[in-house]
């Protein structure tokens, strides 16, 4: 039993990780129509930014999870008035192999800086230890971890679904042109929120970060598993990417205690079978 | 979906002019061991150029970003290198083979790819890539991260020996040549021209009774079979199926020598597959320098550079004769 609520705690952080990643993919999708190749960097980079305010500056976790995200946010700003703005008018594919080739620039530059071997980062001292639960322990970090996750997931989602803000974002996404014709400035909302969306993933990156080191390549594979979750999901509802996140985090943990060697690939298995059939995606839409 | 993948049109440059290129090619193909170019560079650079006229099948003329073609090209080179090393088959038929897999796995993949369109085509490749990579890793036949080594040549039709270096350099260009002129046969065949419909807009090629999902379907089949033939003959020449050939850098790879060479064109692949074969032999030595540039090249490729080499020459040639 102790392993079992183990690997649940395990898959629940996870699912943690894909839900913010998904979630953030899902808002630069809807607005901008262009999958954020860049996002697993972006993560990884995120949990750079939080060493090295740590390392270099003695700035600690709780300034990094502020700070992490405005940097690599910043520079997603950057990138998308310099680059991918440049790409609207063009077929979408052109954004995702951008996207791509970024990732692929971050990971080489992060690699020759530091090779592939992980950093570690201390668990801030507020956050160490563990609490006994009666049926397991649960390192507090952890913990910390999913709760965290949960609230800025469902803030956003309150974001997006419940304010006057969220109703301009959701009007653009259906309607550009029109949303702009109510002297809204949808550029720099597109700015705004490609700039939201990474910073989400940076923000991922420093929860990230105590858990499982920092690394160059640490987002590299986990991308394309948050894609699979993704096409799982579909990208039609914030709700349902939250919600497919931790879902299929939870299914990796009891694949990984009743049948290990499935672990790796449960996710993509899961996603041929909801293609077959739902093809839109659990919570999707056809569009 | 509307896609705005620029392309020049073969058509009105006429049969004849394909035919002295193609010729050209073939000729400078034909005499490179003998001038002092290394063929072993030149057969890899072969390989990869067949990959990426068959990932070009799908992305050029079918409008299909696959983001996933590493798993065709893995998956044969397993197979034919297993079939090889293993069974004592002979190189024509564990290439045969391993094709014969990449074909059947392509069947299964593009079945369930072509459910979805556009950016979520090139994720639902990408993750069952992915998924492929890793039943790849866990599979005792492959021997994990070692990779299936010290691949028999064997003798090709039970009578020529591979081993000797232009025996398999001319059987590697052969191969090339009759896949080349066969994907530029799918290309001006009718099938082609429906592909091409559809990927200029599919709702109207549906409404003109077309079934899009079919050709779709096809065109993944061939895709997969012909990168399954790349994998197969990259198999015996280098007598080694490993983990790298199925991993996803190895399918972005694969889009950036197409991306870079010209989507579209017949020649495109072919250019693009030697320059980034020969970028990556010259800086082998410098480490992740490679995946930077690559990166850097891919950035440039999108935003300034979009028919690519091929593609920006025809337009100039195009230009320049009014």
């Amino acid at each position: 039993m102790q392993a079992l609520f183990g690997q649940l705690l395990i898959g629940l952080i996870n699912g943690a990780f894909y839900a913010m990643l998904s979630l953030g993919l899902a808002v630069i999708f809807g607005l901008l129509n262009i999958i954020n190749f860049t996002h697993g960097a972006q993560y990884m980079m995120g949990a750079f930014v939080a060493w090295f305010l740590l390392n270099k500056a003695g700035i600690g976790y709780w300034w990094s999870l502020l700070l992490a995200p405005i940097v690599i946010g910043a520079l997603g700003v950057v990138i998308e008035r310099t680059m991918l703005s440049r790409l609207y008018k063009l077929d979408h594919l052109y954004g995702l192999l951008l996207t791509f080739g970024l990732a692929l620039i971050f990971q080489g530059l992060f690699r020759n800086e530091f090779g592939s071997s992980g950093l570690p980062y201390q668990i801030p001292s507020q956050l160490t230890g563990a609490m006994n639960l009666g049926f397991m322990f649960l390192p507090i970090y952890r913990g910390w971890v999913i709760l965290a996750s949960v609230i800025v997931c469902l803030s956003t989602w309150y974001v997006i679904e419940r304010t006057k803000l969220g109703s301009y974002l959701r009007a653009a996404t259906e309607n550009p042109a029109l949303v702009q014709a109510f002297g809204i400035n949808v550029p720099r909302m597109i700015t705004l929120t490609f700039g939201f969306g990474v910073g989400l993933a940076a923000l991922a990156g420093v929860m990230a970060a105590p858990i499982y080191q920092v690394s160059p390549l640490m987002g590299a594979d986990l991308i394309i598993v948050v894609f699979a979750v993704v096409v799982i999901g579909g990208m039609g509802s914030i709700m349902g990417s939250i919600l497919t996140g931790f879902g299929l985090g939870v299914v990796e943990g009891l694949t990984k205690y009743f049948y290990p060697e499935a672990s790796n690939t449960v996710i993509f298995v899961v996603m041929v079978i909801v293609l077959l059939f739902r093809p839109a995606g659990l919570f999707g839409k056809e569009r | 979906m509307a896609t705005t993948i620029p392309t020049t049109a073969p058509a009105h440059r006429g049969v004849s002019q394909m035919a002295i290129a193609t010729a050209i090619m073939v000729a400078l193909l034909a005499v490179a061991p003998f001038v002092g170019i290394y063929p072993v560079f030149v057969m890899k650079a072969l390989c990869f150029a067949l990959f990426a006229c068959a990932f070009n099948l799908l992305l050029g003329f079918g409008g299909l970003l696959s983001f996933g073609h590493a798993m065709f090209l893995g998956t044969a080179g397993y197979v034919c290198a297993y079939a090889a090393k293993e069974w004592g088959f002979t190189p024509e038929l564990a290439i045969l083979l391993g094709t014969a897999a990449s074909a059947g796995l392509g069947a299964v993949v593009g079945a369930l790819a072509i459910r979805r369109q556009g950016i979520y085509f090139a994720m639902i490749t990408l993750a069952i890539a992915q998924m492929m990579y890793f039943f790849y890793l866990q599979m005792p036949f492959t021997h994990g991260e070692d990779g299936i080594q010290a691949v028999p040549r064997g003798r090709l039709f039970g009578l020529i020996d591979l081993a000797h270096p232009l025996a398999i350099y001319y059987t590697v260009l052969v191969i090339f040549v009759a896949a080349f002129l066969f994907i530029y046969r799918i290309i001006h065949s009718p099938f082609g021209q429906v592909l091409k419909a559809i990927r200029e807009n599919e709702p109207r090629t549906i409404s003109l009774g077309y079934d899009a999902d079919r050709y779709k379907l096809l065109a993944f089949l061939l895709s997969a079979t012909l990168a399954g033939l790349a994998g197969a003959t990259k198999a015996i020449v280098f007598q080694l199926a490993s983990l790298t050939d199925v991993h996803w850098s190895m399918s972005g790879e694969v889009v950036l020598m197409t991306l870079l060479g010209g989507m579209g064109t017949i020649f495109g692949p072919v250019v693009g597959a030697f320059v980034i074969i020969a970028l990556e032999s010259y800086l082998a030595g410098f480490g992740e320098w490679v995946t930077i540039i690559t990166g850097v090249i891919f950035v440039i490729c999108v935003l300034a550079f979009r028919r690519g080499i091929v593609g920006e020459l025809a337009a100039w040639w195009a230009k320049r004769r009014g």
